[in-house]
């Protein structure tokens, strides 16, 4: 799989990949799209660059341990949920702030939760995928 | 088009359900994904066929004009589908394992050795 | 009161944590609980009299029509003060009899377990709380019959005994359900104050059946009476409290209390006279054939509940009258000799009646107090019993043409059980002190003064009837009529039928007493019979309904996965086939079907190829490819028909799936067919069988009208309340982020455990 054409082309695709998965994620408000299939898409995007340069080099470049991003995603997913409690909603009710922001549109509770979706995602398929790779 | 796509969820029950029966654990995930892919499509399809009109509001509106494909079964089958993916990767991991511990892929052969693990 | 019905279990529960302490240094201090709860029960006597009760509502089901209410009457009042009374007694007793006991603390919590239960029997206003408490009753005996765990023998008693009680507590529960379907309540009070509903009711002969199964399981009537003296393998403390005066009268205290609602009907009456007739003569005359102390009470104890039944029976208000002054007669007597029998196991370690003789000479305490249970027993003037009898005979010879029978039946019993109680009472006092006995001493005063106490009350109520006599029998007799109608007690009633029947009892029980000898012999010859009695019937069938049970577990439980599935589907599929041929037309609504376009039909031929081709490859990396294909095939269904998020989730997935498998599956083995050819083939018949069924309920399911309102509140509001266009993904991270966040854990922990299953090391081969 180390062919010089595939490492060349995932150098490339991983940072595109990324940012694409990241468009992905925010405008799955509007657009198809969304926190599920952004962290798909960028766990993919890790898998393919651990492909071409092995394990090793992907664990150096993501730097934390795929698997903390579990449990980052899990807390930003219910504290979003949270926040609407110290306003006096129920659980999970979306906030929104009044005027949106530029690229990236209206902000609220729910794009966070998203977020919060994407890095679980992301989180869960490394954790797995990466853990295989390594005991095959 | 309704038709076909109810006689391939049949199929998929069907294939799901024989691999399911079998004593290769491998082929009982074949049929576990196929059964899941089968559930999934049938979902979908209670949801109505709707061509060209994803749920998705057209900029500038507030509520949908046109009709619109049914998000609720779009939204369940989503999810269906990423826990699918958690379930199939934990059944592909443990029968790696079992094969590894016990060098078989035969159910039946896993029945007498609970205490030897 | 619910605290004074609950704080048994409070106790209980608080025993793991301070029993130790308590056992070894004050187990006394266990008494301290029924004692309070007496004087309780005590200091509430007023608001009961003259027919008053106490009410007191605890909501806890209300859907289910289930409270928490209880109910005080002189009913209820009577057992409350017997189950305390005796409790405080038994408790205090126990201290010293099982001293030293390692599992002394133990011991407590189920006896005040026991008593709360009791209570709780006692004073239920609802039915199905009355059933809980029931339940709960038979559940603590079985613990306490089985308390000696490490004799099989003992284990056994309790199986039986719970069997037996358990089955009749389910028998009841059904009645109690055909009751409240039929009256549509469960409250007893309600009942009460309408009980024609129940009577004229179409299911009244199942209902009383029902009860009176439930009845005559606890109170040990015939045919089910067996667990009674094999229930006796218990510590004596148990058998005194439980199986003599408390949990025994359960099925009497319920019979009692529906005697206003179901009784005084020709079914009613007919059933419960031959059954406790029936029930008392037979166990009389097994009393007097046995040896050992304790198989003798539990006879004479059957024998004493026929009575009660029979009374019941009989329902006129002399027999309800009898049978509120026998329940308190019988146990304080019956307590007492029960205690009196524990004392002489524990000081001479025999209870066989034939070798036992003149303990009086070392222990006079004892042998006054089982002189007075005996004599109350026998019902000798001024003692209680001579109260019950002398009603007793008066109310049987009140029952119109077949008054003669009746009254002879009860005078037999009346004799037989004479003879019991004075060779429990008295023949182990009485005599010579015979060699082996001559070290045996007097034991600590805990023991003994508990029967002393009751047969001081024996004597005291015997003399002074007018003690109890308003206080506490008129409302008894008062809540089991319904009416209120002034009662009298006396010692002297003139010289009339009932003093000449109690005459000759006493004559030709002292008789029979002289005479006739307890001895091995005797026993043995009833040992004949064993072969046809009710408790070797039912317990052959037991034991076939538990091969039953076995070979039914090995036969469907026998640990095939597939098996399982292939049970479960095969039974589903036949049952809904049958239901789809059974009149459900299938009709396709053409104009609701979309047209086919030619790359729709690729894709399905695609699909259905590679469906094949995933089944049938012998190759596990075609078989995945294939697998990939369906995958993707399916994707593109997605995206035909306007879901865009599901086709890129689903192309994702997909992928990553193939990764996966390709991953971790290259290194296993080939394909191999494990099946045989037939096996093969029979699965294959299922499967398609399935399928069809799922495409056709699919079908069935398409051709209703689909109900969007969730669908279209969703889609309507999204933009307004969420401020999405994308309705899926609104839907998923804020109208059902619930769902979502759950998900997300769900694949966390699938996450956490293939990392786990990937690095925790199982491999025995490694560590040799």
């Amino acid at each position: 799989m180390k062919s010089l054409i595939f490492r060349t082309a995932s150098t490339y695709l991983l940072p595109l990949m990324l940012l694409f998965s990241i468009f992905i994620l925010l405008r799955g408000h509007y657009l198809p799209g969304g926190g599920f299939v952004g962290g798909l898409m960028a766990a993919i995007a890790f898998l393919i660059h651990s492909f071409a340069f092995g394990l090793k080099e992907t664990k150096e470049i993501i730097k934390i341990n795929p698997g903390y991003l579990m449990p980052i995603g899990l807390v930003l997913a219910v504290g979003s949920g949270m926040v609407p409690l110290f306003v006096n909603d129920p659980f999970l009710t979306g906030l929104w702030f009044e005027e949106p922001f530029r690229f990236i549109g209206m902000v609220g509770s729910a794009l966070f939760f998203d977020i919060g979706v994407y890095l679980v995602v992301i989180g869960a398929t490394l954790t797995i995928m990466f853990s295989i790779t390594e005991s095959v | 088009m309704e038709i076909l796509l109810i006689i391939i969820i049949g199929l998929l029950h069907a294939g799901g359900l024989y691999m399911l029966l079998r004593r290769s654990m491998f082929k009982m995930i074949i049929g576990l994904i196929l059964l899941g892919n089968g559930a999934n499509l049938l979902i979908f399809l209670m949801g109505r066929l709707v061509k060209g009109h994803p749920p998705v509001i057209e900029d500038g509106l507030k509520v949908f004009t046109e009709i619109y494909a049914d998000p609720l079964p779009q939204a369940l089958v989503l999810t269906a589908i990423v826990i699918g993916f958690g379930l199939q990767s934990f059944a592909i991991i443990l029968i790696k394992r079992v094969h590894r511990v016990l060098e078989t892929d035969d159910l039946d052969e896993l029945n007498s050795t609970d205490e030897e693990i | 009161m619910i605290i004074a019905v609950l704080s048994g279990f409070f106790f209980a529960a608080l025993l793991p944590l301070l029993g130790r302490f308590a056992r070894k240094s004050v187990p006394l201090i266990f008494s301290f609980l029924p004692i309070a709860l007496f004087v309780f029960f005590l200091t509430s006597l007023p608001l009961i009299k003259g027919g008053n009760t106490w009410i007191s509502y605890h909501s806890w089901i209300p859907s289910f029509g289930i409270d928490l209410s209880f109910r005080l009457d002189g009913l209820s009042m009577l057992f409350a003060l017997m189950i305390t009374g005796i409790g405080a007694l038994v408790f205090t007793y126990t201290a010293y009899y099982l001293k030293g006991h390692p599992y002394l603390d133990r011991f407590y919590g189920y006896l005040s377990m026991f008593m709360a239960s009791m209570l709780g029997v006692v004073l239920s206003d609802n039915l199905m709380s009355m059933f809980i408490f029931w339940e709960l009753t038979s559940i603590s005996s079985f613990f306490l019959i089985g308390f000696n765990n490490e004799e099989a023998s003992s284990r056994k008693s309790a199986m039986t005994a719970l069997g037996i009680t358990g089955f009749g507590g389910l028998v009841m529960l059904a009645g109690f359900v055909l009751i409240g379907h039929a009256a549509d309540t469960y409250s007893i009070t309600e009942l009460l104050t309408r009980p024609e509903v129940l009577k004229s009711h179409s299911s009244y002969t199942w209902i009383i059946v029902l009860v009176f199964v439930g009845a005559f399981t606890k109170s040990a009537q015939f045919p089910f009476h067996f667990w009674l003296p094999a229930a006796m393998k218990a510590p004596t403390p148990v058998s005194t409290y439980l199986h003599s005066a408390t949990m025994v009268k359960a099925g009497v205290f319920l019979l009692a209390r529906f005697t206003p609602i179901l009784g005084d009907t020709f079914w009613w009456n007919t059933t419960l006279i031959t059954i406790g007739a029936f029930t008392m003569l037979y166990a009389a005359i097994h009393a007097i054939f046995r040896v050992d102390l304790k198989s003798i009470l539990a006879y004479s104890t059957i024998s004493a509940l026929g009575i009660l039944v029979f009374l019941i029976g009989i329902g006129s208000e002399k027999a309800l009258l009898g049978a509120a002054l026998f329940i308190l007669a019988h146990a304080l007597y019956k307590a007492a000799l029960f205690l009196i029998t524990g004392i002489i196991d524990h000081q001479t370690g025999s209870r066989d009646v034939s070798k036992l003789a003149g303990l009086r000479k070392v222990m006079m305490p004892v042998a006054v107090a089982g002189f007075i249970a005996a004599l109350s027993s026998a019902g000798f003037p001024f003692l209680i019993g001579f109260l019950s009898k002398e009603v007793m005979y008066e109310a049987g010879l009140q029952f119109g043409e077949w008054a003669f029978l009746l009254t002879a039946i009860l005078v037999l019993t009346k004799i037989l059980l004479f003879v019991a109680g004075f060779w429990a009472g008295i023949k182990p006092f009485s005599g010579i002190l015979p060699n082996e006995f001559q070290k045996v001493t007097l034991p600590s005063a805990l023991l003994w003064v508990p029967p002393l106490l009751l047969g001081t009350l024996s004597l005291l109520f015997g003399v002074f009837p007018s003690i109890i006599e308003q206080a506490l029998i008129q409302p008894v007799v008062s809540s089991m009529t319904g009416k209120e109608s002034p009662i009298y007690l006396a010692l002297w009633h003139g010289f009339n039928l009932v003093l000449l029947l109690s005459v000759i009892t006493l004559l030709l029980g002292f008789f029979l007493y002289v005479f006739l000898k307890p001895s091995e012999k005797l026993f043995s010859k009833t040992l004949r019979f064993e072969n046809i009695s009710p408790e070797n019937i039912i317990e052959t069938i037991g034991s076939y309904f538990s091969i039953f049970a076995i070979k039914w577990t090995k036969f469907f439980q026998n640990g095939y996965l597939r098996n399982y599935v292939i049970t479960i589907l095969a039974f589903l599929t036949i049952l809904t086939a049958y239901r789809l041929f059974g009149g459900v037309n299938i009709y396709i609504d053409w104009k609701q079907i979309s047209v086919i376009t030619p790359s729709e039909i690729i894709v399905v031929v695609l699909m259905i190829i590679s469906i094949f081709f995933a089944i049938l490859s012998t190759s596990r990396t075609a078989s995945i490819v294939a697998l990939g294909v369906v995958g993707f095939a399916n994707c593109l269904f997605f995206l035909f028909y306007s879901a865009p998020d599901l086709a890129m989730t689903q192309f994702s997935i997909d992928t990553l799936t193939v990764l996966l498998f390709m991953l971790v599956l290259v290194k296993l083995p080939k394909n191999k067919t494990f099946s045989s050819k037939r096996i093969r083939i029979r699965d294959a018949v299922l499967s398609l069988l399935f399928g069809t069924l799922i495409a056709i309920l699919t079908l069935e399911v398409f051709e209703e009208p689909s109900s969007s309102e969730v669908s279209k509140y969703f889609a309507d509001n999204a933009y307004l309340l969420a401020k999405g266009r994308n309705v899926v993904n609104v839907i998923l991270v804020d109208f059902r982020g619930f769902d979502t966040m759950v998900e997300t854990v769900v694949l966390v922990i699938a996450a956490v455990g293939v990392f786990s299953l990937m690095k925790l090391d199982l491999n025995p081969s490694k560590k040799e």
